[in-house]
């Protein structure tokens, strides 16, 4: 088991290289630095803020030195954010983001799971209609649209809810965030339970099962949900994915202030450390989430060793 | 003992053709109702994406001094109302339309060659070769895609034909996995050893028994990806990183009409479903194919 | 006459698909008296399993049963039919059990094996923690699994599936039912392990004086083990009669001809002076299990080392049980597979040929496949599919030429020409068989390999194939290798036997010679279980 994990830890170390490698010199690749900005400064001003940042050295000694920063966690300076470094940035976002795709995901399998279950359990009914019809509407509108959405009826018709800001986790705002950024989880795991659920209630050892005499409840809890979940659960991983992918859209709409409004900001601003520092970042943060849910999947199915 | 059904067919009436699996495929979509309304609906907006804009009295940036932010109307030809520029907002949306759904067929051209291409070799080749290439696929999956096309769209610019590249090189390899997956499995089957036994070419088996039988499960793939583009490259829109002015697209649109919406809500309403009803009907048309092709039935 | 345990009067069982309504069973009447062996017997299709499950009331959503089963069991009569749900739940695993054909996935995978036999105990008994383990332990021993008090810890991936059937016999046995329904339970065996589940069957039928409705499509088993027979065709039962009246005196048409459909017939050998057709010195195959990138790959030695000659005009059966590498030998020998060894066919050395050079001697050697689903390319007409042979090797005939041949192969096998417009989804096995035969023909080779050709055909079925295969033999003079796990159709068949295990040779011979007189210890066990001595 330790070994297990030892073992994909070390193999995820190319994936992490290949993510730093390949986003910094898509950076310094770009034309234009980032202090091109709306203004042309004095010559020497500017030649002394590259110096600061060493970006007057060769390409190949900047990456080596981003490197060894990065080993120490320095993420380096911001280009935008004067007074930040880029890892300040990022351990300022990131419980407000961990916080906002945790409840996230918590709600999509809260009520995906059990929206999946039912309408497999009533196949074919009003009900798995319903359900169904709902979970495609949910797959079909994207977040970007929910959110604004939401926010119109929610913030500014019916003014229930705040239309944004954080103020630091207060949970007015963050139901319409956390509601946005699930809809379309909701959906997927939906589909995917039932799906998987309707699968395992057509197999043979579910027949087994009935003809042991156990009552439909007993064969469901005790017999159909493990196996059904399986599928779920490997799904979990690009679920969670897509979660931080569609944090990055709700934290702009909703002006929340996390990694992903960071990450959009430097984008746009083209503040290559801040950048750089959120992707790889991210991808630490996939890697790690991959080998959990791994983990979880191979606690669940004993058919999976950890020799491989 | 339960391998063998009734045949299906019962005596035999001369010389009657067969009906192949793809006719019966094509039957069996006909039945779905909800499908078949799907691709209807999806023909139409395609027609009207792409004539639409020809047809519409005002054209992509002319401006209507009379009307700025006027809502819809009948009367002065407006008939998704207009922005804030006076632009008219349905013959913008439908001039996205074409940008959004060339957007996603093109990127899809472009995954489904890579990812056919890339998982037919894989798997017909089998052994270190695909050990090696699947390794690299899996290491690529673990990228955090979505940022390092961000990080792309930032480095060169908000160029159409990036945006392209981008998606497609991302999409092909779910692609490349399903058709490795058919390819290995239809390696195995009888039929491709009879055909080896009767000494029929390499080449001939790719293309007579391996490639159309990997078709089935490949448009259905292709039907449930094109969606996932028009999202993606609306996502990117969205952010202000995809497509730009004087182009655009339902993604900068609903942006627009976002910022929009307490004053003029249609301009985020008319995109958002358009935007909508498109991947609604896709993902429909997706879930009919796949169960009009799936194997089990056969 | 005691009163029966069970009584089937009139049961008809419904379908209610899209396209309409569909009778799986008409009309069935039947009687269990407790402690019988009965056995249901019918091809497939007959409507024998959706009788056995209707008993247990676990027929699918879309199936509606009508008519009436009675049941005499611990509460007197009841009519299983309309007793509620609650109380069928009482009944089954505890009065009635069941155990199904597919011990592969008729466990729970992902629960530990005493846990699934477990749960009946607690559902129907009083038993609970440490007893319970115990009655578990002991139902293990009984059913013949090593090392019982380890095993209960075990999942089903872990377990063969002969030792997988066995822990469905302790879940059925649990609860001492009074009728145990066994659903072809030996059907997806080797015959080998096939011999040792009845034979346990037997003992424990023993034992608990339980009755036992046996579901099966083998004529060979029934003999050796029901008391009595219902023969089943079409949703209705055509003869019920005692086993020994039944296959001494068949009274339905239907019955006899699936009694006179059992292989019969033998081959005499042919004359050792004719021409060696295929000759093969040392044969090895190895397959990689993993291979990895940087470290040693794991192999697994599938075919050991195998010498054979097929003289002309000679059948060469093959058997084993499944693993013994037996299909192996035959794609190498065919050089569909890499191997190690020599291979000479009429004189020209395979061995060293590559795909080019081999190919004029193809279509001199073709084969045919077990599988009829899986040997036929789906999106071809069956035309296309007997002529591709033609492309490759008669290129330069015009399409009325390749048309005639096509025509006068479909109907050499017996199938109307008028089909090669159609595809292969639409034919049966047994059709979808006479294609594949006519793919390997329309090339008028000499040797032909038959890998298990006719396993997954109904008995009926399987002896019009059979006949069909030896009048092409006696026709065109073919010689052929006849693969097969079912000694009755390779004694029927082939004039001499290679019996294989694990990779190796274990026993060669003239067929009759063979299974006469087997000398070796394992092909002595394969051909007690495969005609049931040891059962009987």
């Amino acid at each position: 088991m330790l070994y297990y994990v030892g073992k994909r830890l070390l193999q995820a170390i190319p994936t992490l290289l290949i993510v730093i490698t390949v986003s910094f010199f898509l950076m310094h690749m770009a034309p234009g630095g980032p202090f091109d900005g709306e203004r042309q400064l004095p010559a020497e001003i500017e030649a002394n803020l590259l110096a600061t940042y060493h970006l007057d050295q060769p390409v190949w000694k900047q990456y080596l030195l981003y490197m060894g920063n990065l080993l120490q966690g320095d993420f380096g300076p911001s280009f935008r954010y004067k007074d930040f470094t880029v890892t300040e940035l990022i351990m300022q976002g990131f419980p407000v983001s961990l916080e906002l795709g945790l409840w996230a995901i918590g709600l999509a399998l809260l009520i995906g799971l059990p929206m999946g279950i039912v309408a497999a359990i009533r196949r074919n009914s009003t009900v798995d209609y319903m359900v169904m019809g709902t979970a495609l509407a949910g797959v079909a509108v994207p977040n970007f649209v929910i959110a604004p959405l939401l926010a119109l009826v929610f913030g500014v018709l019916l003014a229930w809810l705040p239309v944004g800001g954080w103020n630091d986790g207060h949970w007015r705002n963050m139901v319409l965030p956390v509601v946005a950024l699930s809809i379309q989880q909701i959906a997927y795991i939906a589909r995917m339970m039932r799906a998987s659920m309707i699968e395992v209630l057509g197999s043979q050892y579910i027949r087994t099962a009935r003809a042991k005499g156990l009552a439909e409840y007993e064969v469901i809890w005790g017999h159909a949900l493990r196996p059904a979940l399986l599928p779920v659960v490997s799904y979990l991983g690009p679920a969670i994915a897509g979660i931080i992918t569609g944090s990055v859209v709700i934290e702009q709409i909703f002006g929340i202030p996390g990694i992903g409004r960071y990450f959009v900001q430097g984008a746009l601003n083209r503040d290559y450390t801040l950048v750089m520092g959120t992707v790889v970042f991210y991808g630490a943060l996939i890697v790690l989430i991959n080998l959990i849910v791994d983990l979880l999947y191979s606690a669940l199915d004993p058919q999976i060793r950890y020799d491989h | 003992m339960t391998t063998e059904p009734t045949p299906t067919t019962l005596p035999f009436d001369g010389n009657s053709a067969g009906e192949s699996l793809a006719g019966d495929a094509w039957r069996r979509l006909k039945q779905n109702r909800a499908a078949t309304f799907s691709l209807f609906l999806l023909g139409l907006i395609a027609i009207a994406c792409v004539a639409g804009p020809w047809l519409t009295p005002w054209g992509l940036n002319e401006v209507d001094w009379n009307a700025f932010t006027a809502p819809p109307s009948i009367a002065d030809g407006h008939y998704a109302g207009t922005d804030a520029n006076g632009r008219d907002l349905l013959t913008r949306t439908l001039y996205g339309g074409q940008i959004s759904l060339s957007v996603a067929l093109v990127a899809t051209l472009v995954s489904l060659v890579i990812g056919v291409l890339y998982g037919a070799i894989a798997g017909y080749m089998g052994g270190r070769v695909d050990n090696l290439m699947m390794r690299f696929v899996d290491i690529m999956y673990s990228l955090p895609f979505m940022f390092l096309v961000i990080l792309l769209m930032v480095v060169f610019g908000r160029n159409i034909l990036l945006i392209y590249a981008a998606i497609g090189a991302v999409e092909w390899l779910d692609m490349s996995r399903i058709v490795r997956g058919q390819t290995l499995a239809l390696k195995r089957r009888e039929f491709v050893e009879a055909a080896h036994a009767l000494g029929v070419k390499s080449t001939t088996i790719v293309t007579r028994h391996l490639i159309p039988n990997t078709l089935g499960p490949v448009i259905v793939y292709v039907t449930l990806t094109v969606p996932k583009v028009i999202l993606l490259e609306s996502f990117l829109s969205f952010l202000g990183l995809g497509v730009q002015e004087p182009m655009t697209s339902w993604g900068v649109l609903i942006s627009e009409g976002k910022d929009m919406m307490q004053s003029a809500p249609w301009m985020l309403l008319v995109p958002s479903a358009f935007l909508a009803i498109t991947l609604l009907c896709l993902n429909f048309l997706g879930d009919g194919l796949r169960d009009a092709l799936d194997p089990k039935t056969r | 006459m005691t009163t029966p345990l069970l009584e089937i009067d009139r049961l008809r069982v419904d379908f209610h698909l899209p396209q309409g309504t569909v009778s799986a069973v008409k009309s069935l009447d039947l009687h269990i008296a407790p402690g019988e062996t009965l056995a249901l017997v019918g091809e497939s299709g007959s409507g024998k399993s959706i009788s056995s499950l209707a008993i247990m009331r676990l027929l699918p959503d879309l199936a509606e049963p009508s008519g009436s089963i009675r049941w005499h069991g611990k509460r007197g009569e009841e009519a299983l039919l309309d007793t509620p749900l609650r109380r069928m739940r009482q009944i089954r695993g505890n009065e009635i059990s069941m155990i199904f054909q597919e011990p592969m996935t008729s466990l729970n995978p992902l629960m530990r094996i005493g846990d699934q036999v477990r749960e009946v105990l607690k559902k129907h008994t009083s038993l609970r923690g440490k007893t319970a383990d115990e009655r578990v332990i002991e139902l293990f021993e009984q059913v013949g699994i090593p090392e019982p008090r380890r095993r209960i810890a075990s999942y089903p991936y872990e377990l063969s599936g002969g030792q997988r059937q066995r822990v469905m016999i302790a879940m059925a046995l649990a609860c001492e039912p009074k009728l145990l329904i066994a659903d072809e339970p030996t059907t997806a065996l080797d015959v080998t392990v096939q011999a040792q589940i009845l034979r346990l069957l037997k003992d424990l039928q023993q034992r608990y004086g339980m009755a036992i409705l046996f579901i099966t499509h083998d004529l060979g088993v029934v003999r050796h083990f029901a008391d009595r027979v219902c023969v089943m065709r079409h949703g209705e039962i055509v003869e019920t009669a005692s086993t020994q009246a039944l296959f001494s005196a068949p009274q339905h048409p239907y019955t006899r001809m699936l009694i006179e459909a059992e292989p019969s017939g033998r081959k005499a050998p042919v004359d050792p002076s004719l021409p060696v057709l295929l000759e093969a010195r040392d044969i090895k195959v190895r397959f990689a299990l993993k291979k990895r990138l940087f470290r040693p790959s794991e192999y697994f030695d599938a075919v050991r080392g195998i010498d054979l000659d097929i003289r002309r005009g000679q059948t060469l059966g093959i058997v084993g049980e499944s693993g013994s590498g037996k299909s192996t030998l035959g794609r190498a020998l065919l050089r569909l597979l890499e191997s190690s060894g020599d291979v000479r066919f009429d004189e020209t050395d395979l061995t060293h040929l590559d795909g080019s050079a081999m190919r004029p001697i193809r279509s001199r050697m073709q084969v045919v496949f077990q599988d009829p689903f899986g040997s036929l390319s789906p999106r071809l007409t069956v035309g296309e599919i007997v002529s591709e042979g033609l492309r490759v090797h008669y290129p330069l005939l015009t399409r009325r030429e390749r048309e005639a041949r096509v025509i006068e192969t479909l109907e050499e096998v017996a199938l109307d020409p008028a089909m090669r417009k159609r595809y292969p989804h639409e034919f049966s096995g047994g059709q979808r068989q006479r294609i594949a035969i006519a793919r390997a023909l329309v090339l008028k080779p000499e040797f032909l390999l038959l890998d298990e050709p006719t396993s997954a055909l109904d008995r009926s079925v399987q002896a019009t194939v059979i006949e069909l295969l030896r009048t092409l033999q006696a026709k065109h003079d073919l010689t052929y290798l006849f693969i097969s796990h079912d000694l009755a159709v390779v004694r029927a068949l082939a004039d001499s036997v290679i019996v294989m295990r694990q990779g190796e040779v274990v026993e060669q011979g003239e067929t009759e010679a063979l299974f006469r007189s087997p000398r070796d210890a394992y092909t002595r066990e394969l051909m007690r279980a495969a005609f049931l001595d040891a059962v009987s």
